[in-house]
């Protein structure tokens, strides 16, 4: 087989790297963004950009408000979050889509079917439809790159933003693309437009006006929008499908006919009755709700979707297959396999603090991050995880429920990024409702789970420079806080004594337990066990360090402790742990 | 071990292991090579949540036209696992006579250390059942090498030699996916796997 060589202007790309690469391609100079798995690494290769201006900003809603300020400068500009980060960003979106643009402004969705790193599995093909904002869905990394492109000129030519609405499997699935040169694009300006900006009610029932008639030209245009195609096959069978369900469809069923859709909201209606007349039966192939199934069943046409393809968990290729397989799934036998759920890093700053909750049996309500991680067995230190900030929230809302003295074995445990993103106002409503909020900020000095972004209270900017940073201890100060105390959480006994004191404390305490990720710093010499002074009491254990585990010597009765050299970072929390001094720095050859 | 023919219209490869173990590397580079082939390459992989310490799978695919990046279970050529007990995991993404490359690594997961669980003991045989097996000792060679951060490179490398790519083309992948003050060190990686 000869096989095709590949011109020099292609390149291997993730889904996230190639939106990135479209927005450089597409003239964009403005792009601000939190971050949140599938998204990250949007913004991430932005910034090696030098011509677009990038900002981690504290939270979606900033980062989409930030965005469209330089929308509003005829800026073109670009924000990426993962899913539920656009329900944090959902209220400046609702009205930018009455607004408008003058720059062109694209919003990046990434989804999460499967919830390989999210809390739900929300389709945010729903917002395009509640905001009235105009969806783009790549099945690729050269249609991610390709769209964000286009949108750009979309929401130009129709004054709109539009939504590009990825998925896991499109963010972190890498393939071939068509690199191009940049194309600049001049900042328009500014021009005060008060009737397009300043969204009053009367202001407001005008521009709705227009978002229903821009809506009627997007469907007429759909309809000839080239990427919303009919591919011919046979036509006994018709496929519509968009995103990473078009790719499993072609897989799965290889000669049927297809409607590939791109441009998803709102739908190209004639395109999709013409493509009802060629074939005999359609199935539309969907990943999470039934959307376009809904639509295309209102326009009168019968198709097959959701009763044979399930709602929940993402889609596969073998899913998709035994969704419309005659024969009965066949049951086979799996070995039992003991789960590998992830655990926290050797030597993480953050295990101290769960091992002390866990001791004091305390109620935790917990938050979103690494740390979330706190809540797995041994350590089992985290009752709640709802939202962003909801740490704080939550503890305040169970003190009302259940008076004073619950909250005196009650903490709220957030990170350090989180409690920048939605931290600050459940910390200020506290204390003005007279709360009598414990609040845990787990301060590593990054955003750790998403790959170490910086936030303000590291005081860095993305490329490095230093910007100013926000201790988050002066914040607490500033709402008001009446005990803050900054802690090293590698020392248990100082741990211990900084978090019963907050529970004493008569209002808000604040425990800042500070040190960096273990993933930041050199690891310290790691350390041994005296296996003469071990007794095999599992006490080390109880702090769930994956470098310790137990070994069964064949003259011993019971089984010792060892450390696993390569993964122990000396973090000495385990040392504080033996009360046999058996836990030892190795002696020095 | 012998140099097996694989089908140039579609090859699956399932990577796995444990997050931090130098799988998502390990698959860029082998993408780089495939593409550098001039084939047409597709990969999956999960970040976030999955890659703390957890169980993490990388699917890789090339050919003429690759249309999912997922691999379909049942389908995959080789599964190229950097611990035991994740070779066991994901055994059946192997398609009848597929071949298995498992690092000789065991790394107990949270449960197993804990004691509410144990590690499997008969992975072996139980691997074998799906397949051809081979087992490698990638630590000791990598302390020969004097970084036990290599384990990827070399596992990669006696994967190499079940494919048909070019020498050139595994040398300029490691290039092009490692830091340059790695590069030497990884392409000696390389080759010491190749010739096991």
């Amino acid at each position: 087989m000869t096989k095709p060589v590949h011109a020099k202007t292609k390149a291997l790309l993730s889904g996230n790297e190639a939106v990135a690469r479209g927005a450089w391609e597409a003239g964009c100079t403005v792009a601000a963004a939190y971050p949140g798995t599938p998204s990250t690494e949007i913004l991430e290769n932005i910034i090696t950009y030098p011509e677009i201006n990038t900002e981690w900003s504290i939270n979606e809603k900033v980062a989409l408000e930030v965005v469209a300020g330089a929308c509003f400068a005829g800026a073109r500009c670009l924000t990426a979050m993962k899913h539920v980060g656009l329900n944090v960003a959902a209220d400046p979106m609702f009205t930018m889509g009455y607004s408008g643009v003058t720059g062109g402004l694209m919003i990046v969705s990434a989804d999460d079917p499967g919830m390989w790193s999210s809390q739900n599995e929300q389709d945010n093909r729903h917002y395009g439809r509640h905001a009235k904002i105009p969806i783009l869905e790549p099945s690729d990394s050269d249609e991610a790159k390709l769209f964000t492109k286009l949108g750009f000129e979309l929401s130009e030519k129709f004054d709109t933003p539009v939504i590009l609405r990825l998925t896991t499997r499109i963010c972190h699935s890498t393939c071939l693309v068509d690199l191009e040169d940049r194309k600049e694009v001049t900042i328009k300006g500014y021009a005060k437009d008060i009737k397009k900006r300043l969204v009053l009610p009367a202001h407001a029932r005008l521009l709705h006006v227009n978002v229903e008639e821009r809506l009627k030209k997007i469907a007429q245009y759909s309809n000839v929008f080239a990427y919303n195609r009919i591919e011919r096959g046979k036509k006994t069978l018709g496929i519509i499908a968009s995103g990473i369900s078009y790719q499993y469809a072609k897989e799965v069923f290889p000669n049927a006919s297809f409607l590939k859709l791109s441009l998803t909201f709102p739908l190209p209606e004639k395109l999709i009755r013409k493509f009802a007349r060629k074939v005999k039966k359609i199935i539309v192939v969907e990943e999470g709700d039934p959307i376009l199934e809904t639509e295309i069943k209102a326009l009168g046409i019968k198709v097959t979707g959701k009763e044979r393809i399930p709602l929940c968990n993402e889609l596969t290729p073998k899913v998709l297959r035994e969704s419309f397989s005659k024969k009965q799934k066949a049951k086979t036998k799996k070995d039992t396999i003991p789960p590998r759920p992830p655990v926290l890093c050797p030597g993480c700053p953050h295990r101290g603090v769960f091992y002390v909750i866990n001791k004091l049996k305390l109620v935790a309500t917990g938050d979103i991050g690494c740390y979330t991680l706190g809540a797995l067995p041994p350590l089992n230190a985290m009752d709640t995880c709802i939202c962003m900030g909801a740490s704080v929230t939550n503890a305040q809302g169970l003190e009302k429920a259940l008076g004073k003295d619950f909250s005196k074995k009650l903490v709220a445990v957030i990170g350090d990024s989180t409690f920048f993103h939605s931290g600050i106002t459940g910390l200020a409503n506290a204390v003005y409702n007279k709360g009598n909020l414990n609040l845990i900020i787990l301060d590593n000095f990054t955003t750790a789970m998403t790959g170490h972004q910086p936030h303000p209270g590291t005081g860095k900017l993305p490329r490095g420079e230093q910007g100013k940073r926000i201790p988050p201890e002066d914040i607490a100060r500033g709402c008001g806080v009446e005990l803050i105390k900054v802690v090293d959480p590698d020392n248990l006994k100082e741990t211990e004594a900084a978090i019963k004191e907050a529970l004493t404390f008569d209002g808000v305490a604040v425990l800042i337990f500070r040190k960096p990720c273990a993933l930041l710093i050199k690891p310290r010499p790691p350390f041994i066990i005296d296996s003469e002074l071990c007794n095999g009491c599992r006490l080390c254990l109880r702090i769930g360090c994956p470098a310790i585990s137990l070994i069964s010597p064949e003259e011993r009765e019971k089984p010792l402790a060892v450390i696993d050299q390569a993964l122990c970072n000396g973090c000495g929390l385990c040392v504080q742990l033996c009360n046999r001094n058996a836990i030892i720095t190795p002696p020095i050859k | 071990m012998s140099r097996g023919i694989v089908n140039q219209n579609m090859t699956n490869i399932i990577i796995c292991g444990v997050g931090g173990q130098g799988i998502i590397l390990a698959s860029n580079v082998l993408c780089s090579a495939a593409f550098l082939e001039g084939l047409d390459v597709k990969k999956s992989e999960v970040h976030g949540m999955a890659q703390r310490g957890g169980s993490v799978i990388t699917h890789v695919r090339f050919g003429t036209k690759v249309y999912s990046p997922l691999i379909e279970e049942g389908t995959g050529n080789f599964i190229l696992a950097f611990e035991k007990l994740e070779a066991l995991r994901y055994i059946h993404y192997l398609k009848k006579g597929g071949i298995t490359l498992v690092n000789e690594r065991e790394i107990p997961p949270m449960s197993v250390l804990v004691g509410t669980a144990s590690y499997p003991k008969d992975i072996e045989k139980k691997l074998k059942k799906h397949g051809t097996t081979y087992f490698i000792d990638a630590a000791n060679v990598a302390s020969e090498l004097g970084n036990i951060r290599t384990v990827n490179i070399i596992l990669l490398g006696v994967l190499s030699k079940f494919l048909s790519f070019k020498e050139e083309s595994w040398e300029q992948a490691i290039t092009e996916n490692v830091k340059q003050r790695f590069v030497e060190l990884n392409i000696t990686a390389f080759h010491r796997g190749r010739h096991i």
